[in-house]
């Protein structure tokens, strides 16, 4: 019988309907499973087993008291990993910066507000999380802690946050799905800002179904986010059949540094053919434009997101910013001072605006758009130490879609050498239901994402 | 040399809450940072959500400075690094303010040329006390509005008039309190000077001298007087002034300086990502023009022309606590039919001020029966007034109606009021 920690969230939530398990069965596989991973996979910060229990045992009476209780509260009772820069009050949140060790926050995010139902436990990447399939690789980042989490379940689905692809790189290298929702479509109200144009929270988790099911629970409109949008997430639907998948031959001419990728997305495009949806060519930039735009954007508002903690009141002294931290922060200062800002800040944004109608353009012919998520396998620990921007060259294929706001998901589509392939589904503005439709008719005729990480098989 | 001086108004907005959070915005007397969330307390993950009333009210403003209303506004983030800036940057207008280009006439018909009304955030406060820095960040997150003024300022007197009538026109949009103890409105002034030549040649100084935080007019006029003196000194012993920062030090009735600017201080302004650009529609824009109260200028104009009251009686009803009294002065002048006398006892008789109007209009005509003057005396005060207007004399024999309307004005002038106008009448057409 499958373990309960290795359940989905719709798996979970029926068996707790059905009074199968408990709540508090299913945190507790959990917390097992944590206490025989996470000495390996390092994904956890903070482990709340007291809360979690605590809030298991009491949904577990609601559920009893009422079987449907579900409708009013989607998530009650499912065990959570959060990354640990949402703001969670009373409990410490640091991003994983050593600038905000000791930093309690007095208020709560909306997005783990709204997940208050579930069960949280609390996930980041302060030290090096290890990939679940090679411990000896990244699982990607920057949402890294929260994708090896769910991929090696000791967790049933986690929240993460993507700003130029920190959901879709781990996602695609732990082999997971990993939603970005548009951009506005999850309240960034008590998430960390990273760069506040382009920040969304997302769920992390093992199918396309789940994905869905929790951004109906956090998606919405927000008082406190002006950024924030109205909009039902729709409904999903069981066929692609007359959907027309874009395949913009940009996206497949990088510089692929393993070409078995390239060939794993166009097999993965023949299953949806098969499924009866049809391919056409669109024309999008090239990846690599992206990459120039982001970062200048992205640095820039960094400087000025990092500027509030100048030593003075978050307990350490600005000596505790890390060495990237500081490199972003002066390249974006540079960026913005008088003199260069039209040079680097405003033709970055006309740019962005290429990439957003050539978007436009290319989803006047097609529905969705799908090209790989990253054109390498996982890299060893230690590497993405040696280049300033091997960031954003691995994440290129992910920028633009950050760059236009629009819904992305990666999910897996094969296998290189051992390693999950991860594939996007670029979607247009509200069109979340759409790529996560057509995630789920992948998923429900291939087993890629039903695979167990090879790196924890051996592990006791 | 020649004066050269621009302003920099900040005026806090009256608005309930504060400019991009939920918190109230009425501080006055609350205990420190009890008036505090994690929008104005700049905590990570916060965002701000802007105030509407704000905005309205800051166009408002513009509106009656006969501003440019822009049709696309944004905020920009300006930073800077001090404690009472939580963020280290301030949420402020740079390249689309909410108002353009406008202008106000002063009494004597100059025009004082406006360059933008913009809106931001004020900053906390910091209080330093035994060698530690306390902060309240009551203050921090309060809309202020920011008016900005062209370096168009050749004398001090009417960089004064301006600000008396901003603070008159704030009060009467309902913007802002403007009360300067109270900080709700302080200056700042830019002072330099410039030699006849480039006045003619319309150059503006190579340098400015920006004196910051001014909380009274007397304290302004007091700084610029000081820095007119300090700077022709200068000159006149071959030096330039500095471009610095000064501030006004009353105990030392001068100017200090405070931090020389050897260049200007580079903000890094960039359009906030947290909030979405802003749109005005025509129809918006009219609607709020519409909205808008009588201001002073036309209220003084209906109160020469309506009530017959002499332009300086008028002038203390569009200014300062007069205007309050605007409602309390139509109603007992229509009581008892006699509104020069009903603001002579309200602009003489500061004790009364508060009475009933019942009570008021009893006062104005006792006051005028007690003081009416005999027939005779009238006749010596019209007979004055002939002598001294014979070309109005002679219009009105001339069949000019209107010209009796002026002697009669003229006597009214004369007696302070203390005449029944009726009287005046028929003595002005028996003498003439």
């Amino acid at each position: 019988m499958t373990k309960l920690n290795e359940l989905t969230v719709k798996e979970s939530i029926e068996g707790l309907k059905a009074q199968a398990f408990t709540s508090v069965e299913l945190v507790q596989a959990c917390l097992a499973e944590i206490a025989r991973l996470d000495g390996y996979i390092k994904a956890y910060i903070k482990v709340l087993a007291e809360e979690a229990l605590a809030a298991a045992q009491a949904a577990d009476e609601q559920i009893r008291a009422d079987p449907e209780i579900f409708n009013q509260k989607p998530l009650l009772g499912i065990p959570y990993a959060c990354k640990d820069n949402y703001s969670t009050k009373g409990i410490e949140t640091t991003a994983a910066a050593n600038i905000l060790r000791g930093y309690i926050p007095p208020y709560e995010s909306t997005v783990t507000e709204k997940l208050k139902h579930g069960v949280s436990t609390d996930a980041s990447d302060f030290f090096v999380t290890r990939n679940p399939w090679d411990l000896s690789k990244v699982p990607g980042g920057s949402s890294g802690g929260s994708a090896a989490a769910v991929a090696s379940h000791m967790c049933t689905f986690a929240m993460g946050s993507d700003t130029g692809g920190s959901i879709r790189c781990p996602a695609s290298w732990c082999g997971i799905t990993g939603l970005k929702p548009m951009y506005g479509r999850v309240s960034r109200y008590g998430l960390i800002s990273m760069a506040s144009s382009t920040d969304c929270p997302g769920p992390l988790t093992k199918t396309a179904w789940d994905a869905h099911y929790v951004l109906q629970v956090i998606a919405g409109k927000d008082s406190k986010d002006a950024t924030s949008s109205n909009g039902d997430v729709k409904a999903l639907t069981n066929s692609v059949a007359g959907l027309r998948i874009g395949v913009p031959k940009s996206y497949f001419a990088v510089d692929f540094e393993t070409p078995a990728i390239k060939q794993t997305i166009l097999d993965a495009l023949k299953t949806f053919e098969k499924a009866g949806a049809t391919l056409v060519n669109v024309d999008l930039l090239p990846p690599k434009y992206a990459v120039a735009v982001y970062t200048v954007i992205q640095r820039s508002e960094v400087s000025s997101n990092l500027a509030r903690f100048d030593g003075i009141r978050f307990g350490q002294s600005r000596n505790a910013f890390g060495y990237e931290a500081r490199r972003r922060m002066m390249l974006g200062a540079y960026t913005l001072s008088a003199g260069y800002y039209d040079e680097y800040y405003t033709k970055a944004q006309k740019v962005r605006t290429l990439i957003v109608e050539g978007f436009k353009k290319a989803f006047s012919a097609a529905d969705i758009i799908v090209g790989p998520t990253m054109p390498n396998l996982p890299v060893p620990i230690g590497m993405l130490d040696s280049s300033p921007i091997f960031g954003e060259l691995t994440d290129m294929m992910q920028l633009p879609g950050s760059m236009a706001g629009l819904p992305v998901v990666s999910i897996p589509c094969g296998f290189v050498s051992g390693f999950p392939i991860g594939m996007q589904l670029i979607g247009p503005h509200f069109g979340e239901a759409g790529i996560l439709s057509a995630a789920k008719v992948f998923q429900d005729t291939t087993n890629f994402h039903l695979q167990m990480p090879s790196g924890i098989k051996e592990l006791t | 040399m020649k004066l050269v001086l621009g302003l920099e108004i900040h005026i806090q907005v009256n608005a309930k809450h504060k400019m991009f959070c939920g918190c109230l915005a009425d501080i006055w007397q609350a205990e420190p940072n009890s008036h505090t969330c994690p929008t104005c307390l700049g905590l990570p993950g916060a965002l701000p959500v802007p105030n509407f009333e704000a905005v309205q009210k800051a166009h408002k403003l513009g509106m009656v400075l006969n501003c440019v209303i822009n049709t696309n506004s944004h905020f920009d983030r300006k930073h800077y690094f001090y404690p009472d800036l939580p963020k280290g940057y301030q949420i402020s207008q740079y390249k689309e303010p909410l108002c353009g280009r406008g202008c106000l006439e002063l009494n004597s018909g100059y025009c004082v040329d406006i360059e933008r009304v913009h809106l931001e955030e004020d900053t906390a406060k910091s209080f330093h006390a035994d060698g530690k820095t306390l902060i309240d960040f009551n203050k921090s997150g309060i809309a202020l509005i920011e008016i900005v003024t062209a370096p168009c300022f050749g004398q001090v007197t009417d960089a004064v008039e301006f600000c008396k009538k901003v603070q008159d026109i704030a009060r009467v949009c309902d913007v802002s309190d403007a009360d300067m103890e109270k900080g709700n409105m302080r200056l700042e002034a830019n002072i330099s000077l410039r030699t006849a030549e480039m006045e003619q040649a319309g150059i503006l100084p190579t340098y400015k001298v920006e004196v910051k935080n001014i909380n009274s007019f007397r304290f302004m006029e007091k700084a610029v007087l000081f820095e007119l003196n300090r700077q022709t000194e200068l000159f006149d012993s071959g030096q330039t002034p500095k471009q610095e920062n000064r501030g006004w030090d009353e105990k030392k009735q001068g100017t200090v300086s405070q931090r020389t600017k050897e260049e200007a201080h580079d903000y890094r302004y960039f359009p906030d990502p947290d909030i979405p650009p802003l749109h005005f529609s025509s129809e918006y824009i009219a609607k709020l023009k519409q909205s808008l109260p009588e201001l002073p200028h036309q209220l003084k104009t209906r109160l020469v022309k309506d009530y017959g009251l002499k332009p300086a009686s008028a002038e203390f009803f569009v200014s300062g606590l007069g205007i309050e009294l605007v409602p309390k002065f139509e109603r007992v002048a229509m009581l008892t039919n006699d509104p020069v006398g009903t603001a002579n006892v309200l602009i003489n008789k500061a004790g009364l001020r508060t009475s009933s109007s019942e009570d008021l209009a009893k006062e104005v005509v006792q006051k005028r029966s007690s003081h009416t003057l005999t027939v005779s005396e009238l006749t010596e005060v019209v007979s004055k007034v002939i002598v001294a207007n014979p070309e109005v004399v002679a219009n009105y024999k001339g069949g000019k109606e209107s010209a009796l309307q002026f002697l009669v004005g003229q006597c009214m002038r004369e007696t302070q009021g203390k005449a029944d106008p009726r009287t005046i009448i028929d003595l002005l057409k028996q003498t003439v």
